[in-house]
């Protein structure tokens, strides 16, 4: 670990690379691309539910003027998806549509406006298919299955995993507890709706700027379904206006317009309205969650069995992954030695669900905290003191084998009890105050990729100019939580420069080597171990050309002030750029590589794939809330929070991260809802959307936002580079439980549902004035046929990562996790 | 990237043009004042004139006389100017509130008085994208034969949703339409029907010119907003109170009017009622909540459950009372609207 | 059933001219007569530092200056900027330097993805322009038909004051 006094870029709060082109519009998102020839493409788009497409006639607009082409599924009939096991995606529906959404043609015309007329003129024969809104009905109604594949009917996927004996833990207890938590659906609503602008070489190759996250893996679909060398295709992640999780898929509109320019021989642009963005969704799984958890009258967890049942929409999308997250993380904050997790995500005929900052760990993560409150009322612990208790610890293997580094999640606890004053609150505050506290964990980044392969996640290519330039190569992809910043930072750390001395070439697939994306908060400590592998072994070769020259030994040389110099002697050194030219005299041109893959995680049973990180970050909340018990209206005044973040490259935009990630964890808490609209079933097949706009899909404003008070825990991680972990997710967890809790401690109702509104509290109060339980939330969890759980023994019972009854592995080449995860 | 529909653009210069525009015109054309409510709706393809009638060139709506004794305000002063102006905060104050509480700053900036007034009426069915409403088969309010939010019910039920009608209907105002061959005054109370589709008694030949104000001297008025938000979203409900007491503090004069609860604006005439005679105490006022609350009926065709936003209508009315009485209700402003910043200039 | 009727426009309808003063200089455009200003600013005259997020006046992303005023323009006809003064992003700073809110915003960590931050600076400038001195409350509702997804806002209102307090400094209006 570097000297801390010596770093000049790390750890200093300073203006973010990409900063200055920020704040005057300069900066090239896709919509803003215009080239000349340029055509505007839109999408006709299922208004069923479900449906059959019997026929599809495009005539009328294809001969509408100012219209140069239409494209239909037939065109692009290959299927495609982001998970290898999961390949259930059309660009354009050929003869099935799953959702109100699902795209069925392309008019492609010299006008949006024309595009967008000519629409109407395409002439589609449905048959009105049986609809599913909810889990529910998928698991009651086994046909028409919304898609061939899957476990059976409309289950998309089961997972039973189960570490330890859960029932002699529930033996062993004290007490047991078991609750059912809802956690609506939600989405991620940048400000930028996606936007693609594909254009044709005139030898044939194919370029395409888009806002994606994950360049690579849309590299991946294109390759798949246009069918063309991958090497012939190029794509440009132009800086997203915001992701969140919601640019991480291939979309069809990509696919489309790739296709069309390589049909039209012009530039096709296509730019989503809000209603389509809400069409495109792959945000936040509603789940029904029940946990059934033993302590001791201490606290100490003997036992947890968690299920859960998740509503994936129309396709697979990152669906099976977020369906084993669910579970995933429940045991890396608090020690729980015996573990069951089953897992079931059905389709339903609704916009896909997929990755939403903290995808598929957020909504067990409410009921985890949840629960635990109500287990410190009746211990009477105090709810800190029970987390502080029960705490994991550093270097720990948790039951599901997941390997903990430094775990800081005490000292968030302790500090945030401390800004916050939460001795004096707790229990303390008059009727319709109260305050409340909830942890978590995250990944900094998914141990895994998505395609199974045994290449790095993260490269990065260096190159050293004589005029003491240095261009840094990479895939990251900047998505506003300043990943450009973060390489700059280290890169400029490591030689000896200014974060504005280094040139950035991220996102691109012709020039960059391959990063796996900006998903999991993998970038900070997967490219950033990258270019500091890179940064360093070029420091090394320009060292040793120094050394040489100035007769200096190698390890004395201090690179700092543009200047590479004897730290002995600091007047004896030369220029950053004259040591450029000698180290090229000497060894030639001067470039190098730098690569990252994760450690091997030791959870090696089917399904451990999902929940391995190099490391994890922990955080702690307390929320104050308002409650008014007349209208069961809540305000939230102030919000605390403390983040083991390992160190803060650059506290600045740390300290931004941390605030949005409470903004839309408190948004989640109180009023964001991806929520349907079923029409009575005598009158309509429909299932809208309740609300795919901008005003009714409620977002906090500045009025909304209360005063956040941020602490940083930074004691550095080994795992990540210069110590960092992650800071783009994990903050948003526990405001959610948070403001839950607090709302008991404020007028003794639970919430066991998000978002908390002033209905439901309402109703609890009625429950509570009539003498019933005090509570909103679900009643039930229904019957799921659950597979036999694969049992995994966990570490101190003598495991070794593996289940014990598996399916018998036939090779060692490709174990059971890896099949699940290669194309 | 949503695009308008195309359309001939007129931008008369007189009232006198306009009106003969829309004259010749008929349903083809609409007046564009702020073009906040009308431009959406163009974008949605709910609303698609022909014609589209700009009254930003005509002087003579944004003309201002207030006075106590009597106010004449042009059609076309903005939100903005509303809010911002000292002078409405003295007599007027409900009307102030009203407008500084719309939508947000920059849409204030463009947004009308008449604009308002003459707001389309608003539901969860019908504010919604051509490509939604053709998932739903359309609605009664537009190409469709269902009222989603009542399929019994033979007429639209969307509700009513401008700030500055129940505002000004408390204050007692009066509207003056004009069109190519007809001048005629309207007591705001009765320019609306209680009919989400045939909303407003305007005729589409007609330009709300002006709102017109008499005597208040001795009043006081007051407007509360119900949203989830505390800036973008439209009531889910409101109350305008406006009373004229005695100097022995007894009530003589009393209008409450219940916004965003029906088609149209309602006038809690019995609440009002048992408040004459009596002075502004707990009882007096929690009478008059019930009687008001009564009146409230929310459909499914706003944000918030429509039995939570009948549950609290009593309570909002009680905090509209206790402002008019004197009590310093700033605490339960910043709660509910999220600000006080409209409760003065 | 189709819905929407479509009309080809008569040849009057083709283009229309306006004249408008953007960004301190006088400027004429010819542009598609149904086009909003934001149209028109982004894909006829090239300034595409203004932005949208929903083309219906939800978000606040395309708020630009109108005669000092901030206003939406997505909803305002091209039609009707005839003769008006226009500053978007692009015209914030002067001399080539940057107004000393684009540097607080940028120093301070007030854009992150940077998406909602053209409309939010020159709906700052515009509060400070009328109000040198507005408290963090006046911030806030000044801001409030602005969302932004990513910060939290609340390093947006420290860089508004930050601003202040420079421009308060330099005794004029921040140039």
């Amino acid at each position: 670990m570097p000297d801390e006094k010596q770093l000049r870029v790390i750890g200093v709060p300073r203006r973010r690379v990409d900063a200055r082109a920020k704040v005057t519009g300069q900066t090239r998102y896709a919509d803003d691309i215009l080239l000349p020839r340029m055509a505007y493409c839109k999408l006709l788009r299922s208004p069923h539910p479900h449906a059959r497409i019997r026929k599809i006639d495009t005539s009328r607009a294809a001969a509408h003027s100012g219209v140069y082409l239409v494209l239909t599924g037939r065109d692009l009939p290959i299927q495609y998806g982001i998970l290898p096991v999961s390949q259930d995606e059309q660009a354009l529906c050929v003869d099935h549509v799953r959702q109100v959404g699902d795209p069925v043609a392309a008019v492609i015309a010299r006008e949006e406006l024309t595009a967008f007329e000519a629409l109407d003129l395409i002439e589609v024969e449905y048959e009105i298919l049986a609809t599913f809104a909810d889990p529910e009905e998928a698991l009651a109604t086994p046909a028409p299955r919304i898609h061939d594949y899957g476990e059976e009917g409309n289950i998309h996927k089961r997972v039973s995993l189960e570490f330890g004996d859960v029932e002699q833990g529930f033996a062993e207890a004290d007490e047991v507890f078991e609750d059912i938590f809802f956690y609506q659906g939600n989405t991620h609503l940048p400000i930028e709706q996606h936007a693609s602008v594909a254009v044709k070489d005139p030898d044939g190759k194919l370029t395409i700027w888009s806002c994606t996250q994950t360049p690579h893996y849309l590299h991946r679909a294109l390759t798949k379904v246009l069918q063309m060398p991958a090497a012939h295709i190029r794509v440009i992640a132009t800086p997203n206006g915001g992701g969140f999780g919601g640019k991480s898929d291939p979309f069809n509109h990509e696919i489309v317009v790739a296709k069309a320019a390589l049909l039209l021989d012009r530039p096709v642009k296509i730019c989503l309205t809000r209603e389509e963005v809400f069409y495109c969704h792959r945000g936040r799984h509603p789940v029904l969650m029940k946990f059934k958890t033993g302590v001791k009258k201490d606290g100490t967890i003997t036992g947890m069995h968690l299920q859960t049942l998740i509503d994936g929409g129309a396709y697979g999308s990152y669906g099976v992954a977020s369906t084993f997250y669910t579970g995933a993380l429940q045991t890396t904050t608090y020690h729980v030695p015996r573990y069951k997790f089953q897992g079931c995500r059905t389709f339903t005929n609704k916009p896909p669900c997929g990755p939403k900052r903290g995808h598929g760990t957020v909504q067990p993560r409410f009921g985890q905290e949840v629960q635990l409150d109500k287990i410190a009322e009746k211990l009477s612990i105090d709810p800190a003191n029970l987390r502080l208790r029960i705490a994991e610890s550093s270097n720990a293997v948790t039951a599901n084998f997941f390997r903990l580094s430094v775990v800081n999640l005490a000292e968030c606890i302790r500090r945030v009890v401390t800004i916050s004053e939460w001795k004096e609150k707790f229990r303390k505050l008059p009727e319709g105050r109260g305050v409340g506290l909830a942890c978590s964990a995250y990944l900094t980044g998914a141990g895994l990729p998505i395609y199974w392969n045994k290449m790095p996640h993260s490269g990065v290519h260096i190159k050293f100019d004589r005029g003491g330039g240095v261009a840094v190569f990479c895939g990251a992809t900047e998505i506003g939580q300043g990943s450009d910043d973060v390489l700059a930072g280290i890169v400029a750390e490591v030689l000896g420069l200014e974060p504005f001395d280094i040139r950035l070439y991220t996102g691109d697939t012709d020039l960059g080597p391959v990063d796996l994306g900006s998903y999991s908060s993998r970038v900070t400590i997967m490219a950033g171990n990258a270019a500091l592998q890179a940064a360093e072994r070029g420091r090394d070769i320009i060292a040793e050309a120094v050394s040489e020259k100035l007769a200096v030994p190698k390890d004395r040389l201090r690179f700092a002030d543009k200047r590479v110099f004897d730290s002995a002697a600091p007047e004896k050194g030369i220029t950053f750029a004259e040591a450029v030219c000698l180290a090229e005299a000497r060894f030639g041109t001067i470039g190098t590589m730098g690569s990252y893959t994760p450690p091997k995680s030791p959870a090696l049973y089917k399904g451990g794939g999902v929940g391995p990180s190099p490391t994890y970050s922990y955080t702690a909340s307390v929320v104050e809330v308002e409650v008014n018990p007349a209208t069961g209206w809540i305000t939230v005044p102030k919000i605390w929070i403390a983040h083991d973040i390992g160190r803060a490259l650059n506290p600045t935009l740390v300290r931004g991260q941390v605030e949005g990630s409470v903004y839309m964890g408190l948004g989640e808490a109180l009023m964001e809802q991806q929520e349907f609209r079923r029409l009575p079933k005598k009158l309509s097949h429909a299932l809208v959307h309740k609300f795919p706009s901008m005003l009714e899909y409620k977002s906090p404003t500045s009025l909304d936002m209360p005063e956040v008070v941020t602490e940083l825990i930074e004691e550095p991680d080994p795992r990540g580079p210069f110590g960092a972990k992650e800071v783009g997710q994990g903050p948003l967890l526990p405001i959610m439980p948070a403001v839950a809790n607090a709302v008991y401690d404020a007028v003794g109702v639970r919430i066991d549902e998000v978002p908390i509104t002033p209905e439901k509290i309402m109703k609890a109060l009625a429950e509570k004035k009539a003498g019933r339980e005090p509570r909103y939330g679900p009643g039930n969890f229904p019957h799921v046929e659950w597979p036999e759980a694969l049992r995994v023994p966990p570490p101190w019972e003598g495991g070794d990562g593996n289940a014990v009854n598996d399916v018998p592995r036939t090779s060692r080449r490709l174990t059971e996790k890896e099949k699940v995860l290669s194309s | 990237m949503m695009r308008l529909p195309l359309f001939e653009f007129r931008a008369p210069r007189t009232i006198e043009e306009a009106a003969r525009i829309l004259d010749g015109e008929g349903t083809n054309a609409m007046p564009l004042a702020g073009g906040t409510d009308l431009l959406p709706n163009m974008k949605r393809r709910q609303q698609v004139p022909k014609t589209v009638m700009s009254l930003r060139y005509i002087e003579h709506l944004t003309h201002l006389q207030l006075d106590l004794s009597g106010s004449r305000l042009g059609a076309c002063l903005t939100l903005a100017d509303i809010a911002a102006d000292r002078r409405f905060r003295n007599g007027l104050t409900a009307l102030a509130q009203a407008a500084s509480l719309v939508a947000t700053p920059p849409i204030r900036n463009m947004a009308t008085l008449g604009g308002n007034l003459c707001l389309d009426t608003r539901c969860n069915y019908y504010d919604q994208n051509y490509e939604w409403r053709k998932a739903i088969n359309f609605c009664l309010k537009k190409d469709g034969d269902t009222c989603w939010v009542a399929p019994g019910s033979p007429k639209c039920m969307a509700v009513s949703s401008t700030d500055t009608a129940p505002a000004l209907i408390a204050l007692g105002a009066r509207v003056r339409l004009l069109s190519r061959n007809q001048e005629r005054e309207v007591l705001l109370a009765e320019l609306y029907n209680n009919d989400g589709l045939d909303y407003i008694k305007r005729k589409p030949n007609e330009i709300l010119a002006e709102v017109l104000l008499d005597d208040l001297h001795g009043w006081k008025s007051t407007y509360w907003k119900l949203r989830r938000r505390g800036s973008f979203d439209f009531p889910v409900l409101s109350v305008a109170a406006a009373t004229r007491i005695s100097g022995n503090d007894v009530v003589e004069e009393a209008r409450i009017v219940i916004g965003s609860a029906a088609c149209r604006p309602l006038v809690a005439v019995d609440a009002a009622k048992s408040l004459v005679g009596r002075a502004l105490n707990a009882d007096a006022i929690a009478e008059a909540a019930v009687l008001a609350a009564r009146i409230a009926k929310p459909l499914d065709n706003t944000d918030f459950d429509m039995s939570w936003r009948k549950k609290v209508t009593g309570e909002f009315v009680t905090l509209a009372l206790r402002e008019l009485r004197g009590d310093d209700m700033r605490g339960e402003r910043n709660n509910f609207m999220r600000s006080d910043a409209h409760c003065s200039p | 059933m189709n819905v929407i009727s479509i009309t080809l426009p008569t040849e009057s309808q083709k283009t229309a001219h306006i004249r408008l003063t953007l960004n301190g200089e006088e400027t004429d455009v010819s542009f598609a007569p149904y086009k909003t200003l934001l149209e028109v600013l982004r894909e006829d005259l090239g300034h595409t530092g203004t932005k949208h997020g929903c083309e219906l006046g939800e978000c606040g992303a395309c708020a630009v200056l109108v005669e000092g005023k901030p206003v939406l323009s997505c909803l305002l006809l091209a039609l009707e900027c005839d003769k008006k003064s226009i500053l978007t992003v692009e015209g914030l700073g002067v001399d080539g330097k940057l107004h000393p809110l684009q540097e607080a915003f940028a120093d301070l960590g007030a854009a992150q993805c940077g998406y909602c931050t053209p409309a939010i600076l020159v709906t700052a400038k515009a509060l400070l322009d009328h109000n040198p001195r507005p408290s963090r409350d006046q911030i806030r509702e000044a801001l409030s038909g602005n969302l932004c997804r990513c910060t939290g806002y609340q390093q947006i209102f420290e860089a508004v004051e930050a601003a202040m307090v420079t421009i308060a400094g330099c005794g004029n209006t921040g140039h």
